[in-house]
């Protein structure tokens, strides 16, 4: 796959650049390639016509009021939304060079991880929930479980504060601990994508600092697509920003750039509060 | 100088619902209080260990027990469950995991219908259907009987308790590429499983008691039954035949029999109350 440029991200809509960035900037193989999709829940169409390519090993955020469409976008990437009855989706996802669509859908889910807005730990222990994944797949030996659970948990910043208590109930620790058990329990399967939707929205902000800080170790391991309703953290954690409104995709940008000077009169008005 | 606050007639409202619902609740629990301890005093004078390891001496002589009849009801209540569990198990999986809108409403509705028919009918029903053919009376009978009537509410508290399993946790599983039947059996049935048997222990519990279908299918002995294609007695049978029967004894024995069987239904009911309650605290830390 080719390296693509910062005008592709976003076919729908030009994007120029100011004076003091690279416009030819080159970034590494789209992740996720999107074109004309459309997508349905029965008869109401959620998603209008939404044009862009996610670039590989960055972290890409998704904002804008409630029902604009970020969410079942992102829940798109990984097909969850097909789990949902009466869903239809219309045109192309490519997941680097290949059909989104033509994966198993549970081959598909262990490449493209996710963590939901409530922590969701299984009523099992800590262990068990990292492993739960690694089980899943026969070719990885029982004896390097172990290994790849503490290397997940490190990875998620979690080890010091569970290493002592591994085999107790997940529902024991912080919600906190378990948001971050749950990116523990995604990364094990060492996903190429994460994507996390509103992942600290019942957290406070101490617990959404941490994963914040998180979030910059894992971006070099993969590709990161993040749903969230605070538009600080969009501004910390991400290269890139995409704005949505009413199902569709306003603009999509340098999160710099959307925050300091954005291209479009809507996404300036809901970046300074004056709606959603 | 101010007014005491809250107003006197607010207070007075207080006490007085406070002492009425009190009372309801010693009211319950008095009946059964009542119940057990009148069990207990005239049968006491049956309840000794020849009760529990004899079988019925015949009319006239003192002593004899129903040791027949308890190895008879927890023969029957194996039968019921190794037929009613696993069927009501496997279609309360079925009704909340698979099931679409219509063949739902269908299960769910012939369920619930299956539980209003009267055990006497299925009393007959089974008659029918085993005894008839194999020219007796049965224990096999007895324990499909039982086993049929415990269908239903295995089933739908099985279903119910699947049900109440947080969708985030069915999507935790899907999105680490678990198969939709993986992620029912490794994630929503354990989540699930310490309500799914305290379901299934008062299911057990409830048809314990039932004496109408044993009649026409398990019919009654006065010895032990060998097997399971004999004629088999049983606690609720034993109670129904002797306290219709003209002798003393026979009436002190029953009400021996009525204690051991209340006993039983109410250690089950303690049981399954504590496997719940410890289902709780585990999945809540």
């Amino acid at each position: 796959m080719k390296p693509f440029d910062l005008s592709q991200l976003s076919r729908a809509h030009e994007v120029r650049f100011s004076s003091d960035e690279p416009a030819d900037e080159k970034l590494p193989w789209p992740q996720f390639t999107v074109a004309d999709l459309n997508f349905f829940y029965g008869s109401h169409q959620a998603l209008r016509g939404i044009d862009l390519i996610v670039p590989n090993k960055r972290v890409m955020a998704f904002i804008g009021p409630s029902g604009c469409g970020k969410t079942t976008l992102l829940r798109t990437f990984n097909r969850m939304n097909e789990t949902i009855p009466g869903t239809r989706v219309e045109g192309s996802i490519r997941l680097g060079d290949k059909d989104l669509f033509s994966f198993p859908a549970t081959r598909l889910r262990r490449v493209v991880g996710m963590v939901f807005q409530k922590p969701s730990p299984f009523p099992k222990s800590i262990f068990d929930n990292v492993a739960y994944g690694l089980r899943l797949d026969p070719s990885i030996r029982r004896n390097e479980i172990a290994d790849k659970v503490e290397q997940s948990l490190r990875r998620a910043a979690l080890w010091d504060e569970v290493k002592d208590k591994l085999h107790q109930s997940a529902n024991g620790i912080s919600g906190g601990q378990q948001q971050r058990l749950c990116i523990a329990r995604a990364l094990a399967v060492e996903p190429e994508v994460l994507l996390l939707d509103e992942p600290c929205s019942a957290l406070d902000p101490i617990s959404t600092a941490k994963i914040e800080d998180l979030l910059f170790e894992i971006k070099n391991l993969c590709t990161i697509v993040i749903v969230t309703h605070n538009m600080l953290q969009a501004a910390r954690v991400a290269d890139y920003v995409g704005f949505f409104l009413n199902g569709e995709l306003v603009e999509l940008n340098r999160a710099k750039q959307i925050f300091q000077n954005p291209e479009m009169q809507q996404t300036q008005d809901y970046i300074t509060g004056r709606f959603g | 100088m101010s007014a005491s606050y809250p107003p006197l007639s607010r207070k007075i409202i207080n006490v007085a619902m406070l002492a009425l619902t009190g009372l309801c609740t010693l009211l319950v629990l008095a009946v059964l209080l009542t119940i057990l301890g009148y069990l207990l005093w005239k049968g006491a004078s049956s309840l000794n260990i020849a009760f529990f390891t004899k079988i019925p001496a015949p009319v006239g002589q003192s002593g004899g027990g129903v040791e027949n009849a308890i190895v008879g009801t927890l023969k029957l209540l194996a039968l019921a469950s190794a037929i009613g569990v696993p069927i009501g198990l496997l279609g309360g999986i079925y009704l909340s995991e698979f099931a679409g809108g219509w063949s739902a409403f269908t299960i769910r509705y012939t369920t619930d219908l299956l539980n209003g028919v009267p055990s006497v009918v299925m009393g007959i029903f089974v008659y029918t259907l085993v005894v008839l053919p194999m020219h007796h009376f049965s224990t096999m009978a007895g324990g499909i009987a039982l086993g049929i009537m415990m269908i239903p509410i295995a089933l739908r508290s099985t279903e119910d308790f699947l049900r109440a399993v947080p969708r985030s946790l069915r999507e935790g599983g899907l999105a680490l590429g678990a198969s939709k039947s993986e992620t029912i059996f490794t994630i929503v049935i354990p989540a699930a499983i310490y309500g799914i048997i305290t379901g299934i222990m008062l299911d057990i519990a409830r048809v314990a008691g039932e004496t109408a279908p044993l009649l026409f299918t398990a019919f009654g002995n006065l010895y032990d039954s060998p097997g399971w294609m004999q004629p088999t007695a049983s606690l609720p049978v034993v109670i129904y035949n002797y306290a219709i029967s003209p002798y003393d004894v026979w009436h002190q024995q029953a009400w021996a029999a009525g204690f051991v069987l209340l006993s039983g239904l109410l250690v089950i009911s303690v049981v399954s109350r504590m496997v719940l309650a410890r289902g709780k605290k585990l999945s809540h830390g």
